[in-house]
């Protein structure tokens, strides 16, 4: 075989690999990635029983339940909608009412999200991104002074 | 005082690090030997600036001393010692000077042990390596500096993350750097051989050293990682594909694919360009790890507290650098002179296909890793890309990979014979279906699915098919056993090297394969005194109670774990609460029976007494690290080929003939 000759069987395989390579990322990226979904949001899109997504928001205060053993129940919201939550398993260590989580499952048919994997800051200084820009998106996010001022006016009150 | 010295040491650090970026550099362009002799001289110095700041630093979490902030912020006086030690990397800011310190670490290691390599060579490497420095200890200095003082003094720290208070930190972040950092060494060399626009089989066998030391410990940093994870972590998983986790896999792909394609360099003159890029890519893509995890731009488990100036800083870092060094690459890589040829079937187009299968692996990880930041920004969908993915994309592309190992190692170099080759095999194949179908049959026949039978089969023909090698060049059925030994024994270390890095990672194939198929968790609410039976185990809860801890109090839970009526196992799991900080932590207990592992978290309890407990069956899990182990073993073994050693005083035989050249030619200039 000449240079020329070896260089496009390399070129060929290569471009043959490559090919079969991106095929199989475009196909991953259409059928196993999942969507981060804010309870405003499946509520408003009707989101398929089954389908795989993220939700993300805070826990809601005293709606945590674990009367059920190994099943903790509880609702996330984002202050506008909020979903019931279904988990078996045990919860992150830094899991609390009130705090930003991210729980990974599906919606069943009767409106209860049920969650395989929830995940909860690492440490106190740190909010699930997505969490912390959803709830600044739709207004429901305090920097740290202006939940100080709000406290302190409302003392003030 | 030492405080204020080391922050001067570091300052001083930048000084030496702007000089060596441009003087020796302009020597070597220039050969101007005065400018090329100041760099091994800068590069220790540097070095040795670097350690005092990184010393002052130490002493400060040693001491307690909290009139300096980031202390303040990261450690408390109750911490036991050795986390009071580790503390120092347990944050931003001394997690990057600890980064710089390898940094320039490397550069020194270079100015001292690479006395073979030309001078031009060295200059202009120490030079690039210089840039690197200069980049990172400005951005220490002005957008991380740890020597940042509080007036007043607080009188107590707020604590190191509970998370962090373990042994994993002392070693997992060092052995990383090194990994991660040392390639920076790699890229200075070859952006060195690009400059100089002189590029051999010689260039290889200096880099080579540099990119086995640092391969060898990012895998081991990564191996470390992945244990420190499964077991502090209480989710039972040992790899998450992490966007973090994957910016420390990535340069390990490229940079495995650059260890073999140095190889084909070395010994046949050719991919002499593609080695180089690859050089280059390896520590960009270092760069963008560094990005990636400490601009907080992607949601992760390793989180450091964000702030958007160090990301915009470290993104400028990684444009430059990145930009700089394909500029580089596109300006000088066609003046370079053309490698050598060779037939598609021999050991350099096994090495090809390794480097073929091997970078499209990481272009795979690099889209699903960066993926949904692009389609945040175009379209402002939040989308996660998870295990499925990979599982999908990297899968597939390591099967031929693991299916052609065993031929590689067997082809001969410049033409191989592959059907000469494949009945050498046969043996080795015949052992991997025997060995599978005896895992099957000890998993059960009935609960294994054809894929998990396949996946065996992959793991055992690579780790049948590598060590082949063995038995194939002893010749042991031509020969006799006796000879066949004498003959193991006089292998070059190349053939353990290689047959211990395929081997291992095969081995860690055959654990990921084994857990991923068989593994099982299990949750229930225990009571006092209740036994489960589950895998064969009897699992029975004894009690809890609270213990006092060096800086925490602990609810300790105890469970017997029986097989056969016999104790096998004493688990005590416990979820601790940090005094100074109240964060609750979870501590697992983990049982090893031979490779497999039961593994114990434990939850809240409820008013009856109940604890909702965790268990996890991990069959042959540890075979995952073990693997990882053989396979650095492999690198350590290829590092003492005495061909490769740095500064190796050249053999008898050799001086002797240079002598008598020298002898029978004079006069000889002196070098």
């Amino acid at each position: 075989m000449t240079r020329k000759q070896k260089r496009l069987g390399l070129i060929g395989l290569a471009g043959i690999v490559l090919g079969a390579a991106v095929g199989l990322v475009l196909y991953g990226l259409s059928s196993s990635v999942t969507y981060f979904q804010s309870p405003t949001d499946i509520v408003a899109q009707q989101i398929e029983a089954g389908q795989r997504i993220r939700l993300g928001g805070l826990v809601e205060d005293d709606s945590l339940d674990k009367s059920g053993g190994s099943v903790i129940k509880f609702r996330v919201t984002d202050q506008a909608e909020a979903i019931p939550v279904s988990y078996k398993g045990i919860l992150p260590d830094l899991f609390r009412e009130g705090q930003g989580i991210i729980a990974e499952g599906y919606m069943d048919g009767n409106g209860v999200f049920i969650a395989d994997t929830v995940l909860a800051k690492h440490d106190e200084s740190y909010m699930p991104k997505e969490v912390y820009e959803t709830l600044k998106e739709d207004g429901h996010w305090m920097e740290e002074e202006q939940a100080a001022a709000a406290e302190q006016s409302s003392n003030v009150n | 005082m030492i405080i204020e010295l080391g922050h001067y040491a570091l300052i001083l650090a930048l000084v030496v690090a702007a000089v060596q970026s441009v003087f020796p550099v302009w020597g070597a362009l220039k050969s101007d030997h005065r400018l090329m002799g100041m760099a091994p001289g800068l590069a220790v110095l540097m070095f040795l600036l670097t350690c005092v700041a990184f010393a002052a630093l130490t002493w400060a979490y040693l001491t307690s001393d909290f009139s300096l902030l980031n202390t303040y912020q990261n450690s408390h006086s109750d911490k036991p010692l050795l986390y009071k030690f580790s503390g120092v990397w347990g944050n931003h800011e001394g997690s990057i000077l600890l980064w710089v310190l390898i940094l320039v670490l490397f550069g020194a290691l270079v100015a001292v042990f690479s006395r073979n390599v030309p001078q031009q060579l060295r200059a202009a490497t120490l030079g690039a390596q210089g840039w690197v420095s200069f980049a990172f200890l400005l951005f220490v200095i002005v957008a991380s500096n740890p020597f940042e003082r509080i007036s007043p003094a607080p009188l107590q720290g707020s604590g190191l993350n509970p998370m962090l208070q373990d042994v994993g930190l002392a070693i997992h972040p060092p052995l990383l750097y090194i990994g991660y950092v040392g390639f920076s060494i790699v890229f200075a060399f070859a952006a060195a051989a690009l400059m100089l626009g002189k590029l051999d089989a010689a260039w290889a066998r200096w880099v080579r050293p540099w990119i086995l030391v640092s391969w060898i410990f990012l895998t081991l940093g990564i191996a470390i990682g992945s244990y420190w994870a499964y077991y502090e972590l209480g989710w039972g998983g040992w790899w998450f594909w992490d966007p973090v986790e994957n910016a420390s896999f990535m340069p390990w792909l490229t940079g495995t694919a650059l260890l073999h394609s140095a190889i084909v360099m070395e010994r046949r003159d050719a991919l002499k360009v593609w080695t180089v890029f690859l050089a280059l890519l390896t520590f960009s893509l270092s760069l963008l790890g560094t990005f990636l995890v400490r601009s907080g731009v992607l949601t992760s488990v390793h989180a450091f507290a964000v702030d958007p100036a160090r990301g915009l800083f470290i993104l400028a870092i990684l444009l430059i650098f990145v930009g700089g060094s394909l500029t580089l690459f596109a300006w000088r890589a066609p003046l370079l002179r053309q490698g050598g040829l060779f037939a598609p079937i021999s050991r350099e187009g096994s090495l090809v296909l390794n480097n073929l299968f091997l970078t499209t692996a990481c272009a795979a990880v690099f889209v699903g890793t960066l993926y949904p930041l692009v389609l945040e920004a175009f379209s402002g969908d939040k989308i996660s890309v998870g295990e499925p993915f990979f599982n999908l994309t990297f899968g597939p592309i390591m099967v031929p990979v693991l299916i052609l190992i065993p031929f590689g190692q067997l082809l001969a170099w410049k033409r191989g014979d592959i059907w000469g080759v494949a009945q050498r095999l046969t043996s080795a194949f015949v052992l991997a279906i025997l060995a599978t179908a005896g895992l099957v049959w000890f998993m059960g026949a009935s609960t294994t699915s054809i894929m998990t039978a396949f996946g065996f089969g992959l793991a055992f023909w690579a780790i049948f098919g590598s060590l082949w090698e063995i038995v194939d060049r002893s010749q042991v059925f031509k020969i006799g056993f006796a000879r066949a030994m004498a003959r193991v024994k006089g292998f070059p270390p190349t053939v353990w090297s290689t047959v211990l890095g395929h081997a291992g990672l095969g081995i860690t194939v055959l654990g990921i394969v084994t857990t991923l198929a068989f593994e099982s968790e299990h949750v229930e609410v225990m009571h006092p005194g209740e036994t489960l039976e589950q895998n064969g185990y009897h699992i029975t809860y004894e009690n809890s109670w609270t213990r006092n801890g060096a800086n925490y109090q602990e609810l300790v839970s105890q469970y017997t774990l029986r097989k056969g009526g016999n104790v096998v196992g004493i688990m005590e799991p416990a979820k601790r609460a940090y005094v100074s900080s109240g964060m609750p932590m979870s501590e697992t207990s983990i049982a090893t029976f031979g490779f497999s592992q039961v593994y114990f978290a434990t939850g809240d309890t409820d008013e009856n007494g109940g604890i909702v407990t965790r268990i996890y069956f991990k069959p042959l899990i540890t075979l995952i690290w073990i693997g990882t182990l053989i396979m650095s073993l492999g690198g350590v073994i290829a590092l003492l080929d005495r061909r490769l050693r740095v500064g190796a005083p050249v053999s008898a035989r050799k001086r002797k003939a240079a002598k008598s050249a020298i002898a029978s030619a004079a006069p000889t200039p002196a070098e």
